[in-house]
């Protein structure tokens, strides 16, 4: 005799911020970034190191209101995420490597419609299958150019669960300042470590809303994406009366195709702008001993971690040695490191990474100053002793 | 070259279903949430979590924890043979070494490791699933590595409450333990 099903408990309500001092993975400090950023919308599919991602919101958005679908593959995702976006709901979908590599097309039609999406990729050893449990952070210019064509993204990139927490909130608000497409590029060391997590008073965390129409529905005309002055459109919601069409085509400011090498120009120039302008506004990062260094550790994610010890026991032995830590890797603080340049202390940056060098090639387009490498293909974060071998070498 | 060490470093290693992750969470929640220390967790994640010997490390520090891995456990603590084999040459010279006392059998060098019933205790007031627990109290009791209410504290705000009754009981039965082994009157 078949066993009676279990007894359904609904979901019972609590808040979406829960304030407190609390002792959490950074894959679940990353979800609880986004059920606090005002997430309305999760639709993913779960994959190694991410999957806690996408559990705790399994659990935690329905029971606050918000919609959960796990979708049939990464290409459903990206899409249902999208579409909830031009609905007006803040969505998000979370992935890892291969999952990230299937997103990419519409990733492109993201950054084309101008439609606010978060992506968390958690970082594991690829490519392809690679090593899913392992850590990795060979996805960093994947992030920046994986679609076709030239377009803007922001990537965000923490270093602990307090600042997946922090730094999913910033990545909503930017995919909703500038309607573009935001990566968080956390790695597996990062999302699958616990540490202390503090969640501010609902009222302290940061929210910026949507730029919307200033016009009612039904008044003509309506250019959906005729830009304000900082290059950005503001955005009508599917469903509200605006006469809005969205296309991956090249379009005008009607939002309707317009097939001129003219057009495109114009609009592609204006997506890149829109970051690029507004880089000094998005850009974030920290320094430690920069000011008279003479050897710049440049690092991110995990890998800032051992940076941060190799730094400072150099420094206790005297060596005149700073780190530079991007939490926004794209738009890239180039501008800093040249005034860094500038002032004349730098001799070298070293600038460990698990990849074999992508972060890396980015800082040699801005100088002539030796930029050297400690790299590792993936499976394995560098030492603290590892960086100091190579800021005393 | 030396990289001098200013934390605590704790590997607990056992076989899948001892509450080996659980009971590293509790530590680091322990130290974190309810000491004010700062605490580093990691766990096994691959083909070894699902069979084999699995491990939870905890680091805990005064100030921020860099790298996040253990590499030679200033305590080492292991619920199964496979463990003790695993992770007995990382050990601290002159570490801390609990082991399970009727599943891992230490060789000679081991002498002085610490032989715990935690399997015994557990069963004795109700479960072996609360083993961890056991060990927990043990572990805590005899090194001081978290206080002994921040423990308590981790794991009433973190077990279910059918469990709590029992969990307390056997970290209890923990301290008690390690008050035998290390008389401080």
């Amino acid at each position: 005799m078949a066993k009676t099903a279990a007894k359904i408990v609904p979901p019972q309500p609590v808040s979406r911020v829960v304030t407190g001092t609390h002792f959490m993975l950074g894959d679940h400090a990353c979800a609880e970034g986004a059920m606090a950023a005002g997430l309305d919308f999760f639709g993913g599919y779960p994959i190694t190191p991410s999957t806690e991602v996408a559990e705790h919101l399994a659990t935690r958005l329905p029971a606050v209101g918000g919609k959960y679908v796990q979708m049939e593959d990464e290409l459903g995702s990206i899409a249902a995420i999208i579409g909830a976006s031009v609905a007006g709901a803040r969505s998000f979908t979370a992935t890892s490597g291969p999952g990230f590599s299937l997103m990419m097309e519409n990733i492109g039609l993201a950054a084309m419609m101008e439609i606010p999406i978060v992506i968390v990729d958690v970082m594991r050893a690829s490519p392809s299958t690679g090593l899913p449990t392992m850590v990795g952070q060979a996805d960093i210019l994947q992030a920046r150019w994986g679609s076709h064509g030239d377009y803007g993204v922001v990537a965000y990139c923490p270093s602990s669960p307090q600042e997946c927490f922090e730094l999913t909130i910033d990545a909503f608000n930017a995919a909703d300042r500038y309607r573009v497409p935001v990566f968080i590029l956390m790695d597996e060391v990062v999302g699958h470590m616990a540490e202390r997590v503090v969640i501010p008073d609902a009222d302290k965390i940061p929210h910026v809303s949507r730029k919307r129409p200033q016009t009612k529905p039904g008044v003509e005309p309506f250019l959906p994406y005729a830009p304000d002055k900082d290059l950005v459109p503001p955005m009508a919601h599917a469903g509200e009366g605006y006469k809005v069409h969205m296309t991956g085509l090249t379009h005008d400011e009607r939002g309707y195709p317009h097939l001129t090498a003219d057009t495109h120009n114009q609009l592609i120039n204006r997506l890149i702008d829109k970051v690029r302008l507004n880089a000094p506004d998005i850009i974030d990062y920290e320094e430690r001993h920069v000011d008279d260094a003479e050897t710049v550790v440049i690092a991110y994610g995990c890998t800032a971690r051992s940076a941060r010890a190799a730094v400072d026991y150099a420094r206790s032995d005297g060596l005149k040695c700073g780190l530079l830590r991007p939490k926004t890797i794209w738009p890239f603080p180039a501008t800093r490191i040249e005034r860094l340049i500038n002032k004349g202390s730098v001799q070298r940056f070293i600038v460990p990474e698990v990849n074999l060098g992508q972060l890396r090639r980015e800082i040699e387009r801005i100088t002539q100053l030796p930029v050297v490498g400690l790299n590792h293909a993936g499976g394995e974060m560098p030492t603290p002793k590892a960086i100091l071998e190579v800021i005393k070498s | 070259m030396t990289v001098a060490k200013e934390n605590t470093e704790i590997r607990l290693g056992g076989v899948g279903g001892q509450g080996i992750a659980l009971a590293g969470t509790l530590l680091g929640k322990a130290a974190a949430i309810y000491d004010g220390k700062n605490a580093v967790f990691t766990q096994t994640h691959g083909p070894e979590a699902r069979g084999g010997a699995s491990r939870a490390d905890v680091i805990i520090g005064e100030k921020a924890i860099a790298y996040p891995f253990v590499t030679h456990p200033d305590i080492l603590a292991v619920l199964f043979p496979e463990a003790y084999e695993k992770f007995r040459p990382d050990l601290k010279p002159g570490g801390v070494l609990i082991v399970e006392a009727d599943l891992v059998n230490p060789s000679a060098e081991d002498a002085d490791a610490v032989r715990l019933p935690a399997t015994e205790i557990a069963k004795e007031l109700g479960s072996r699933l609360a083993t961890n627990i056991v060990l927990l109290g043990y572990l805590v009791g005899a090194t001081g590595v978290v206080s002994r209410e921040a423990m308590q504290d981790a794991i009433r705000a973190t077990v279910n409450k059918r469990h709590l009754d029992l969990d307390m009981r056997a970290l209890d039965a923990g301290f008690e333990l390690a008050d035998r082994d290390t008389p401080n009157d």
